[in-house]
């Protein structure tokens, strides 16, 4: 019997060794797998490459696991905002090495890790620095930037619902980089706020595919996340 | 004769005015927002959020926000019916793949051929973030920009060759600005609007560049 079920988030990571590439997904408040970045910190793997849109806010999640002292190296668009100060400060230290690459690269970067391509032309960052010393090419009067794409040791995603073999959908926009990054990675780890029987997802919407997931993990929804109470600015 | 700079509404107004019924468009963080409240309700534009909604709708009423569906400036938004949800692959294939017909984008200059500097000012310690930004410069059928003409020191946003770190090259097809809606082509700028008062003299020693009539 296929179970993809962890019983508890200790487990569920159990597997993740010093030196991994961790994709994290969530984009602003959405989609962030906040119980799994904390069991990433208990689990104690260190010298991460952290794969992310921002590098952290605040002083928890992913933030507290780069002030912890984990992380090597973070891929991201946009490190720098108003709550950005662990990020900050490591960056300034010289204690943080930071790849920028424009979101839509990223993405893009990680879902082409994940489809086996082995590098795409794209027209986003050309004549910019962020391609600088990168290989260009014109392709039907337009230019391109060569980019290469980005693969994942575990992705930690957070989803709505999932079942037994790993099947997920996702809750409006925390679904974000979520898709992608599960194809991507070795290994793929999921919160869900549900764990539905084999078969209750409709097949027509089932988002991420079992193929992709390694493991689930329940998290109960706290009554002030979205879609409990609705929380308060 | 004295003139008016557009109020921040107005500009919104104006570059409102330009959206045609239909129209898929994307606003970018700050200024470029406010141009959703002056889309006339006669007229269907479909909004697309970066982070995967099309058909994105008004805030929601205080107390009403969902934290799971926020925009691109990470603020609670709504769905219109309709709407549609979808990961940040798809979201960006939407703005790469020439899908979007219209982006508003905000600048720190923009060159008359229509170079685009609007991620990063170039201080040797400002730690850079782009974001979607490059993405939709290059993406979108047509980029607008939405910006005051001239900074606080008086000088003029719209330049020969931008001194910030380009976003995009040769991307932006018009400036909407307080003082004149601009063109930018191969040839340099060419007018479109001023606000009254304003003569063409004045706007091109402001700007500093030719501009076509």
């Amino acid at each position: 019997m296929i179970d993809k079920i962890a019983a508890s988030v200790a487990d569920a990571l159990a597997k993740v060794k010093d030196g991994a590439t961790v994709m994290i997904g969530g984009f602003g408040t959405a989609g962030i797998p906040n119980e799994l970045i904390e069991g990433l910190i208990v689990q104690g793997a260190k010298d991460l490459t952290v794969v992310n849109n921002n590098a952290g806010n605040g002083e928890t999640g992913l933030a507290a696991l780069l002030k912890a002292g984990r992380v090597r190296k973070i891929i991201c668009s946009f490190p720098r905002q108003a709550d950005s100060q662990v990020f900050d400060a490591l960056y300034r230290a010289g204690k943080l090495e930071l790849e920028l690459v424009p979101q839509g690269n990223l993405s893009e970067r990680i879902r082409a890790a994940g489809a086996g391509i082995g590098a795409f032309f794209t027209p986003t960052g050309y004549g910019t620095e962020l391609a600088k010393g990168k290989e260009t090419r014109e392709i039907n009067g337009k230019q391109y930037v060569l980019e290469y794409p980005i693969f994942g040791d575990v992705a930690l995603i957070k989803a709505e619902r999932g079942d037994r073999w790993g099947n997920l959908t996702y809750r409006m926009t925390a679904r974000n980089f979520g898709p992608s990054m599960a194809m991507a990675c070795k290994q793929t780890i999921a919160s869900v706020h549900e764990i539905v029987e084999l078969g209750q997802l409709d097949p027509e919407a089932i988002v991420t595919p079992a193929i992709f997931v390694s493991k689930i993990v329940k998290i109960d929804r706290q009554a002030t996340q979205a879609g409990g109470f609705k929380k308060a600015a | 004769m004295s003139y008016q700079k557009r109020s921040k509404d107005q500009l919104a107004a104006r570059v409102a005015q330009d959206i045609p019924e239909g129209a898929v468009v994307n606003l970018g963080i700050g200024q470029p927002t406010l141009v959703a409240n002056h889309i006339p309700s006669s007229r269907e534009v479909l909004l697309h959020s970066e982070n995967g909604l099309l058909g994105m709708g008004p805030a929601p009423a205080p107390g009403e926000e969902d934290y799971d569906l926020i925009n691109a400036g990470k603020q609670p938004v709504t769905l219109l019916p309709g709407g549609s949800f979808f990961h940040h692959t798809d979201s960006f294939a939407m703005m790469r793949g020439g899908h979007l017909d219209i982006c508003v984008l905000g600048a720190f200059q923009v060159s008359a051929t229509g170079d685009l500097a609007n991620w990063h000012t170039g201080e040797k310690d400002a730690i850079s973030a782009v974001g979607g930004a490059m993405d939709l410069a290059v993406g979108a059928k047509q980029t607008w920009v939405m910006m005051d003409l001239l900074t606080k020191q008086g000088q003029s946003k719209i330049v020969q060759a931008c001194t910030y770190p380009l976003t995009g090259i040769a991307c932006v097809k018009r400036i909407y600005s307080d003082l004149a809606t601009l063109e930018c082509t191969p040839r340099g700028l060419k007018l479109i609007d001023k606000v009254d008062g304003l003569d063409h003299a004045e706007l091109e020693k402001l700007v500093g560049l030719p501009i076509a009539k």
